[in-house]
């Protein structure tokens, strides 16, 4: 491969392979996501390859995550942008011969709305269509192990930018005017905190890409280093440029092996062009980046702990009076930002400030804290109809992304409803109906009582308990927790005790006020971020939903008959029709009858897995709780 | 444990202190497990104090220093899986298997363990057994989802 050692080598190849990628023509995006491949994307790519091999005239790309996990594994046809989901190998030939030969429409495979209206194209599907993609554009269109395929849609020309006609104040001042705050959990100026790490003392920085997602229910990095891995590394280079550094590592998770995969790839494709190396196109700037694995603990995304793993060492944060740009990875100073942060860096060189500025809430002018701007990728998941990564701009209300991109709660049709959100990993809160009409953003969500953290948006449903969902949070990060400082180490530990004891019908008058206590304990002495938010779940749960809480101690009744301990599983003998689906499904046969007549559930034997209430077809399975079991069981 | 392995893969990152965490990783990929001899073997080779290679390998939740099954039994409880019903797969799982979450079958077939998330959260509840994914899992497949492992003549696709 060519060094590419001027900005207009860079120019001249990027031109090249625009022309070279056939992206005029057909070609066939093949979703290549961890989603999509665990429901047998690798077998509908070979399929494919197999039926276009004598044509030349179409080409395959096996791209990173479209998002739309749901509906896997997902096949574009483009330039039409028609949608296939849930595509089997076996339906490749005909969709080459109908659809890319003939230009017909196979229905079957086209996605259907809540209301069984087809959607033909992409971008006409509510799920994408009330997005805003920006980071996520070039997934679903770019092979993310072929640079040529970035360079085609002008990857690396903001860095080309920069290092010719920007200074590094300049850089620095640009991403402070654009506000962009940091996507990781915390949302930090990005451009403030590369200002201090520039003025700190010292000749060797480093610059660090923070891709240890740990928050359960969030895995928007993992599909921005999947899918266009060179946004992130174009996004380091010009902060390192900026910075004054010449070393960076990305921290990533052990648990996204294909993410590591596609970063070693892409970083190898760099070198060989000579976007990483020594005398970048040409100019005095050298950088380089090595990836770091991580262990499996959740409190390294915090930036001490992070950096303390990259030494080799036990990630335990460290208090903060001296701040990590000035003294962080090796007591050098040290800049870090996660994935979705670097990914927007070129796309603001590349468009502007005042581009960026225009999308989001409030105003920048004044100082990067004055809103958010740009977009942020949510990960839509839980108890709704069409889970997936959206990138949506700030200010869309909660209300909007749940029914209009989500599609709405699923299994509405059973009676299912929509309960609460839960945002912001397992610091963050559950966010109840009334502020469904509010705009999302960085400050929104703290008044609503949760935060942004990376992302995670779980939807619960009338059946989640939300006293069993702070008792989830509290138990994770009673695991996650380091040790190192008592508050957060025995105050979870508390937590815990009271919650499981909750759970199981056995809570105290004054457990809701002890939990209280304790959270605001912890949030005032704790040594880092997870201690001192670990409470927010309990929290926030406490403020919207405390009549759970105390009917759960009061009356051994869960409203979400979830709490196994607090419900029993019964059929009703009037809507049984003895179809025996049940007795069938039921793990432990605790279920027993006579066809076309009712069916019982043995008690001793139930494991209350909810199997039988799922299949039934007539809703004659119903969960009762507290006093109801008295009065319908006698017990 | 074959020492030649550690030694090949301690060189691989020429004894850079700094990749102690990926090397420790590379052993238990190749051995699913950290064997003592070889914890021992990277303290003395990268010439580091043995407590500090123990203290990594206690720490980080993705180490094993007990010998595992062959075929490793993950339940995804990210809380898209939990509130899809993940606890009560796993409670069938180690139903099924008769050992609880964390411990291995007598016959070093299976070992179950848990994992925070893996981000495939649409596919909730998740399983992964070995490298396969198994998505939208009830606890009434769970019985026919592992008879594939346990009897690889029917373990296709």
């Amino acid at each position: 491969m060519v060094k590419v050692n001027s900005p207009k080598a860079l120019e001249e190849i990027i031109q090249k392979k625009k022309k070279e990628s056939g992206k005029e023509g057909t070609y066939i995006s093949i979703c290549g996501g961890t989603g999509c491949i665990a429901s047998g994307g690798n077998g509908v790519l070979e399929a494919f390859q197999e039926v276009i091999a004598d044509d030349p005239d179409v080409k395959l790309v096996r791209t990173g995550c479209h998002g739309f996990c749901e509906r896997g594994p997902l096949v574009v046809i483009q330039p039409q942008g028609i949608l296939y989901q849930k595509v089997k190998p076996g339906d490749a030939a005909d969709i080459y011969e109908k659809t890319i030969k003939n230009g017909e429409i196979i229905k079957k495979h086209l996605y259907r709305d809540q209301k069984k209206q087809a959607y033909e194209k992409e971008a006409d599907v509510p799920f994408y269509k009330f997005q805003k993609r920006i980071v996520f554009k070039m997934n679903g269109h770019i092979d993310p192990e072929k640079i040529d395929d970035y360079l085609a849609m002008d990857g690396y020309s903001a860095l080309s930018k920069v290092l010719t006609s920007m200074k590094p104040d300049q850089i620095i001042d640009t991403v402070i005017k654009s506000g962009l705050r940091g996507r990781g959990g915390g949302g930090f100026p990005a451009g403030i905190k590369w200002k201090s790490t520039k003025a700190a003392t010292g000749d060797k920085k480093y610059v660090l890409c923070n891709a240890d997602e740990g928050d359960p229910g969030a895995f928007m990095d993992r599909s921005i280093m999947e899918g266009n891995p060179h946004s992130v590394i174009e996004g380091m280079l010009i902060g390192a440029y900026a910075i004054g550094s010449d070393e960076g590592y990305i921290y990533i998770r052990n648990e996204y092996p294909l993410a590591i995969k596609r970063l070693k790839v892409a970083l190898e494709q760099a070198r060989e062009y000579g976007f990483l190396g020594k005398n970048i196109l040409g100019t005095d700037f050298s950088f380089d980046i090595k990836i770091n694995r991580g262990g499996g603990a959740f409190v390294c995304g915090e930036s001490t702990a992070l950096m303390l793993s990259i030494e080799g060492k036990v990630g335990r944060p460290r208090t903060k009076y001296i701040h990590t740009a000035d003294s962080g990875l090796w007591d050098k100073p040290t800049n870090l930002n996660n994935v979705e942060t670097w990914a927007n860096i070129p796309h603001i060189f590349n468009k502007g400030v005042d581009w960026f500025t225009s999308i989001g809430t409030g105003d920048v002018s004044e100082h990067p804290w004055g809103g958010s701007k740009g977009t942020k990728i949510f990960s839509l998941v839980g108890k709704v109809n069409n889970t997936g990564l959206v990138e949506v701009p700030f200010g869309i209300t909660l209300r909007d992304i749940i029914f209009k991109i989500g599609g709405g709660i699923k299994n509405s049709k059973k009676g299912r409803k929509f309960k609460a959100v839960q945002t912001g990993g397992p610091s963050g809160g559950c966010i109840p109906e009334k502020h469904l009409d509010e705009p999302v953003d960085f400050d929104g969500l703290t008044k609503m009582g949760s935060m942004m953290g990376s992302g995670g948006m779980i939807v619960m449903d009338d059946h989640t308990c939300l006293v069993e969902v702070a008792r989830y949070f509290v138990d994770f990060l009673k695991d996650e927790s380091c040790g190192k400082c008592t508050p957060c180490r025995e105050g979870l530990r508390r937590m815990s005790q009271i919650l499981n004891r909750i759970v199981v019908g056995e809570g105290k008058e004054g457990d809701i006020e002890l939990l209280e206590k304790l959270a605001s304990a912890m949030e005032i002495s704790s040594l880092c971020a997870l201690g001192q938010t670990a409470a927010y779940p309990v929290l926030s749960t406490i403020k919207y939903f405390r009549e759970e809480y105390e009917r759960h101690i009061k009356d051994g009744y869960c409203d979400g008959k979830q709490c196994t301990e607090l419900i029993r599983y019964n059929i009703d003998e009037d809507a049984c029709t003895g179809c025996s689906i049940c007795a069938k499904k039921c793990p432990t046969k605790a279920i027993s009858g006579e066809l076309k007549k009712t069916y019982r559930i043995d008690q001793s034997e139930c494991v209350r897995c909810g199997v039988c209430f799922n299949v039934c077809n007539f809703n004659a399975v119903e969960i009762l709780s507290g006093s109801e079991i008295k009065e319908k069981m006698g017990e | 444990m074959d020492m030649q392995k550690v030694d090949a893969i301690i060189e691989k990152y020429n004894k850079d202190e700094t990749a102690l965490l990926a090397v420790l990783q590379d052993i238990q990929a190749e051995k699913n497990y950290l064997p003592r001899e070889a914890m021992e073997r990277v303290a003395e080779i990268m010439e580091v104090p043995f407590s500090r290679v123990s203290s990594l390998a206690t720490f980080f939740s993705s180490f094993s220093l007990e010998p595992r099954g062959e075929h490793i039994v993950t339940i995804c409880m990210g809380t898209a899986c939990h509130v899809r019903g993940a606890p009560l797969v796993l409670k069938e799982v180690e139903r099924e298997l008769g050992i609880a979450n964390g411990e291995t079958t007598s016959d070093l077939k299976f070992t179950i363990e848990t994992v925070n998330c893996v981000g495939a959260c649409a596919l909730g509840p998740l399983v992964i057994i070995d490298e396969n994914y198994h998505g939208n899992i009830s606890t009434s497949e769970v019985e026919e989802m592992l008879e594939q492992y346990q009897n690889p003549s029917k373990q296709e696709g």
